[in-house]
């Protein structure tokens, strides 16, 4: 049973997005990391980078898997969590109190597109 | 039916099928459609026994001349320790498979992953891959690095001093990839600095390749060149031959990003063109956008020693099309190969081969200016075993002249300019033998 | 037998001032490259061993002890056609009348040569089917990026710019996929059916003006014969694509079918599986590239051309300007060449036609001999491999990883696991025309008595290897914190 925390939007591909004001932090769901196993690289874009909605901006990987990050909503990277560049595992010990980029959106009604908590369980059959 | 790669006897044959649940070979194949089934013989020889073979082949080589030889360009013919070849003949290195299984193979991680470190002690980097297929496809797949990691760019500059062997098959690789390449213009023999410097302030560039010694032979002095480039955000790229860098400023030296070049000087036969072995070598930072196999060192369950393949998600297997080259194998029996080698001569050997090929090469080159037939075309220009020479002689009527002697004088590189090349392989005495086929030649030239 | 030095690398076998090698002494040593200016030469000599010729040799030779080829033992490695390489291949590659030719030698002087690589060529068009081949590709997937140039310079030369997508089956091998990339093609895969072969319904509404061609494994990655390759072909022609055949799986076709008759017009041969040259721990091997009539002029520079005059024949290399281009230094893995021209002289045209039956024999054999314990989901006769999805008995929670690793306690090679990926626990395996009943009737035993295993003492299936010279790897340590040096070895341990 994986963990969904309510009040987050999810996308199909099992990125989250934790709005706060005009940010919104993006990482894997549980859910996510957990079908992936072991992480050992998290591939980030840079601060300043530009990311679109729909499109690539990133990579996990584990020993026998890797999985592009599809980003959930548009916006300009103002952070990137470098903590998982020495320690990638943290995204399996709790990924969403360990978000990859922190985002400023550029436009919130994209939010729309995404899924709530109880929509995102639903799709992942929990 | 009874041959000696087939142990099927009939009896053995009968009971398989009948196992198999049909009745016959052709039964195997009801699932193929009668119309596209083969339904001739090949067009090819009878087998042969090994007698037959072996007169088949010993036939053709008598079209073949093998030669003393002062060609180059890339390719070399340096000594070649027995050991070596005795040592790659072990069946338990050549049938293996790519070492998947670890467990079983810890032979071929543990030599590549002596190989890796080797080649990272002679290019100076932080890191190699496994191997690839050799130094023009290494540098094709440097160049394609290079615009991966640029994300947005897709140009790359080559300059003129490369070998144009690498740089056609760069260019194929170019045109295909949607990689514009673009030439630095060459002064004398040595890339012009400030023509690098102009195109790089256009600020498209994703890489830069550059050459040591470079296609003439020429050490090349590189001073400044990896700040520009990386002043510019691009990578510097050096293809490099690789017995040169035990003595030679290496690329990490020079400050380059990715160290690439074919590994066949290293005491590989010359083989008609293969197989040899391409290196590429790089900064840890990169290590994850490196094209092909990594062996890396980890433990096993008992928290002993071992080597596996690894950062595999990188690879073809599991990434598909977004994989960083389509390469799913290294030229691992080569590797192999070199790092024996390397072994073997340690250091030290590799420095002796350079001086004995340094003191060769300038000898001949002396004693060919001396005759007066030829002239030094960079003569200012330092060079370790590798040099151009200019002449009013008939190339192509020298090269036959010389092949009847068993000699081949160099590779004619324009039409009044040799390139030429000596290894440790040849003494005092073979020089001598060069500079007087040419005296030679000329003189009965002269007498017609 | 492993002596004490077994697990040492070279470098912990350096001690200073010993030496490997003999050398000339310098006869021009007036000539001192101590001259050379000190800005142009390296500071620190290489951290390279060094180390007396025993020690080499001992070294080398006990690593190779601990390492497992074809030669070792059965080797079932699905997709990779482990067959014997003859050791008439290895003594006719270092003939020396061939070994000493350097690449740039006037072709005059390499006639020999050149014959090698013409006869293979030709014989390689005769046993596929199609016009012409080049023998320049280093590997398979060195091959495929070459079949995809000539396939992408076929539209590119008569304008047809926007074909840029190419059509991959789900089952394929991941190198397709990977080479379309290189070669700067876009990928749109297609389904497959439940018995693996591919949807034709799912491929006809990809069909347009914008597809180069399709790649296709036949048989396919599950052993599969796609019977409906003529209407594939037809379907992928009449868009005006090409069909590419990744010869991957070509050895169980030999004497039965030929690429070029089922409406193939590009494909590549893995001289290392089909033709019996060792894959050497990966490599050299050799992917030549072969083509319908009407597409040699896009073959690789250069090519070997034959020259027939009233007299004698002779060849040559010739370069157009009409060619993809150069994709290797000169001719290829030369080497490699010698050896499987040994291997077609050696079965000739009454053996050959031989390789494929029995290839599928033995896969057949194997197949229907397990399949009360080895979950079979695709029935039917099966060509050169197969794929069981893991133990019929799931209930044990052993996995294909852990059959895989028990294998090798009994002296087996494993099977390619995890692959293809449309079946979680496949279990791909090949077992190769040469291979005995005897042969075969031990591993169907081995395979019998892992199944029992893992009902009686399944921890013990799950912690194999036991008797292996390492056990099971950390390898996500190895991918977190990869030390792919002595260097790092060194500073890690400080």
């Amino acid at each position: 049973m994986s963990k969904i925390i309510d009040g987050l939007y999810y996308s199909e591909s099992h990125e989250y997005v934790k709005v706060e004001g005009d940010f919104g932090f993006i990482g894997i769901t549980d859910y996510a990391q957990h079908e992936l196993g072991n992480v050992v690289y998290v591939d980030m874009p840079e601060v300043d980078d530009e990311v679109t909605a729909g499109e690539e901006f990133g990579a996990v990987e584990s020993v026998k898997a890797a999985s592009d990050l599809m980003c959930p909503v548009s916006g300009t990277v103002v952070e990137v969590n470098e903590a998982l560049e020495d320690e990638p595992g943290l995204i399996n010990k709790d990924a969403f109190e360990n978000w990859i980029i922190k985002v400023e959106l550029s436009d919130k009604s994209e939010l729309d597109n995404l899924m709530d908590a109880a929509a995102y369980k639903a799709m992942i059959g929990e | 039916m009874s041959y000696k790669f087939f142990p099927h006897t009939d009896d053995e044959m009968r009971a398989m099928l009948n196992t198999a649940g049909v009745k016959s070979l052709d039964d195997l194949y009801q699932d193929v459609p009668q119309e596209l089934q083969l339904k001739k013989e090949y067009e090819l020889p009878e087998a042969m026994s090994e007698i037959e073979v072996r007169r088949f082949f010993d036939g053709l080589g008598m079209g073949n001349i093998t030669m003393r030889t002062f060609l180059g360009a890339g390719y070399y013919d340096h000594y070649s320790p027995a050991v070596v070849q005795d040592i790659l003949k072990r069946s338990e290195f050549l049938t293996a498979y790519t070492p998947y299984q670890a467990e079983i193979s810890q032979g071929t991680l543990m030599y590549i992953f002596e190989y890796q470190s080797m080649m990272a002690e002679l290019t100076g980097m932080e890191v190699s891959n496994a191997s690839m297929y050799d130094g023009t496809t290494a540098t094709a797949e440097a160049m394609m690095m290079a615009v991966a990691n640029a994300k947005k760019r897709n140009r790359v500059l080559v300059s003129e001093t490369i070998s144009p062997y690498v740089l056609r098959v760069i260019k194929t690789y170019a045109k295909f990839h949607g990689i514009q390449i673009d030439m630095v213009p060459a002064n004398d023999g040595v890339m012009c600095h400030n023509c690098l410097k102009a195109e790089l302030e256009k600020e498209d560039v994703a890489g830069v390749i550059v050459a040591t010694p470079n296609f003439y032979g020429i050490l090349e002095d590189y001073t400044g060149v990896a700040d520009l480039c990386h002043e510019h955000k691009a990578l510097l790229i050096m293809h490099c031959v690789a017995t040169a860098l035990s003595v030679v400023k290496t690329p990490a030296e020079w400050g380059a990003d990715i160290a690439v070049g074919d590994g066949q000087s290293l005491g590989i036969p010359l083989n008609y063109g293969g197989p040899y072995v391409g290196f590429l070598c790089t900064t840890k930072k990169l290590i994850r956008k490196m094209p092909g196999r990594i062996v890396g060192a980890t433990k096993d369950a008992d928290g002993k020693r071992a080597f596996v393949l690894t950062l595999q998600a990188r690879e073809q297997h599991i990434r598909r099309e977004k994989a960083t080259s389509n390469i799913c194998s290294n030229q691992s029996l080569m590797a192999l190969y070199v790092t024996i080698y390397m072994g073997l001569m340690g250091a030290k050997g590799l420095k002796e081969v350079n001086e004995i090929s340094y003191s060769n090469a300038h000898y001949l080159a002396e004693g060919l200016v001396k005759t007066g037939l030829f002239e030094m075309a960079y003569p200012d220009k330092p060079f370790l075993n590798e040099f151009a020479v200019k002449t009013k002689l008939d190339i192509d009527k020298l090269q036959e002249y010389c092949n009847e002697e068993y000699l081949q004088c160099g590779l004619k590189i324009a039409d009044d300019t040799l390139l030429i090349a000596v290894t440790e392989t040849y003494s005092r005495e073979d020089c001598d033998d060069l500079i007087d086929a040419c005296v030679t030649f000329n003189e009965e030239q002269e007498g017609k | 037998m492993n002596n004490t030095f077994y697990g040492k690398l070279i470098f912990e076998l350096s001690q200073n001032g010993r030496q490997g090698y003999s050398l000339p002494e310098n006869r021009c040593a007036e000539y001192k490259m101590s001259d050379l200016p000190k800005g142009l030469m390296r500071e620190n000599a290489p951290l390279l061993p060094e180390v007396d010729e025993l020690s080499v040799v001992r070294h080398y030779t006990n690593m190779s002890n601990n390492n497992f080829g074809v030669d070792t033992g059965f080797y079932p490695l699905g997709s990779c056609t482990m067959k014997y390489n003859p050791k008439i291949n290895e003594e006719i590659a270092a003939h020396r009348e061939f070994t000493g030719l350097h690449p740039l030698q006037n072709t005059e002087t390499t006639q020999g040569a050149l014959a090698v690589y013409y006869f293979l060529q030709t014989s390689l068009a005769e046993i596929s089917g199609l016009s012409e081949f080049t023998l320049n590709p280093y590997a398979g997937a060195h091959g495929e990026l070459t079949g995809l140039m000539i396939m992408r310079g076929y539209h590119m030369e008569r304008g047809d710019v926007k074909r840029t997508k190419v059509i991959i089956p789900d089952s394929a091998h991941g190198t397709n996929p990977a080479s379309s990339a290189v070669c700067g093609l876009d990928v749109v895969v297609v389904k497959s059916r439940p018995d693996g072969t591919v949807d034709v319904d799912d491929l006809r509404p990809l069909l347009d003006d914008t597809i180069a061609g399709m790649m296709m494994t036949n048989p396919n990655t599950l052993g599969i014969f796609e019977h409906n390759i003529g209407e594939i072909a037809k379907a992928v022609h009449d868009c005006g694509g090409l069909m590419y055949y990744d010869g991957a799986n070509l050895n169980p076709m030999l004497g039965k079918v030929r690429p070029g008759d089922i409406g193939f017009d590009i494909m590549h041969i893995n001289l290392h599986k089909t033709f019996s040259t060792p894959h050497g721990g990966g490599g050299p091997g050799s992917g030549p590239v072969g083509v319908r009539a009407g597409l040699e002029h896009l073959l690789p520079n250069p090519r070997v051309v034959k020259v027939e005059e009233e007299d004698y024949d002779y060849f040559k290399l010739e370069c157009s300007d009409k060619s993809i281009g150069s994709i290797s230094g000169h001719l290829g893995n030369f080497g490699v060449m010698m050896r499987a021209l040994a291997y077609i002289l050696t079965l000739g045209r009454d053996q050959l036609k031989w390789v494929g039956p029995l290839a599928t024999l033995n896969a057949n054999y194997i197949k229907e001999s397990l399949k009360d314990v080895y979950e079979l989901p695709i029935g039917g006769v099966c060509k050169h491999e197969f794929v069981y999805d893991g133990l019929k008995d799931k209930s044990t929670g052993v996995t294909t990883l852990d059959v895989a690793k028990r294998l090798l306690d009994y002296g087996f090679h494993a099977p390619t696991i995890y692959f293809p990926l449309l079946f979680h626990e496949a279990l791909m395996v090949e077992p190769t025309e040469n291979e005995s009943k005897q042969t075969l009737d031990e591993f169907i035993r081995i395979m019998r008595v892992i199944a029992q295993e893992a009902k009686d003492d399944p921890e013990m299936v799950k912690t194999a290897p036991h008797n292996t010279p390492v056990r099971r790897l950390d390898d996500t340590q190895a991918a977190l914190h990869p030390i792919v040096t002595w260097r790092e070895l060194v500073a890690e341990a400080e």
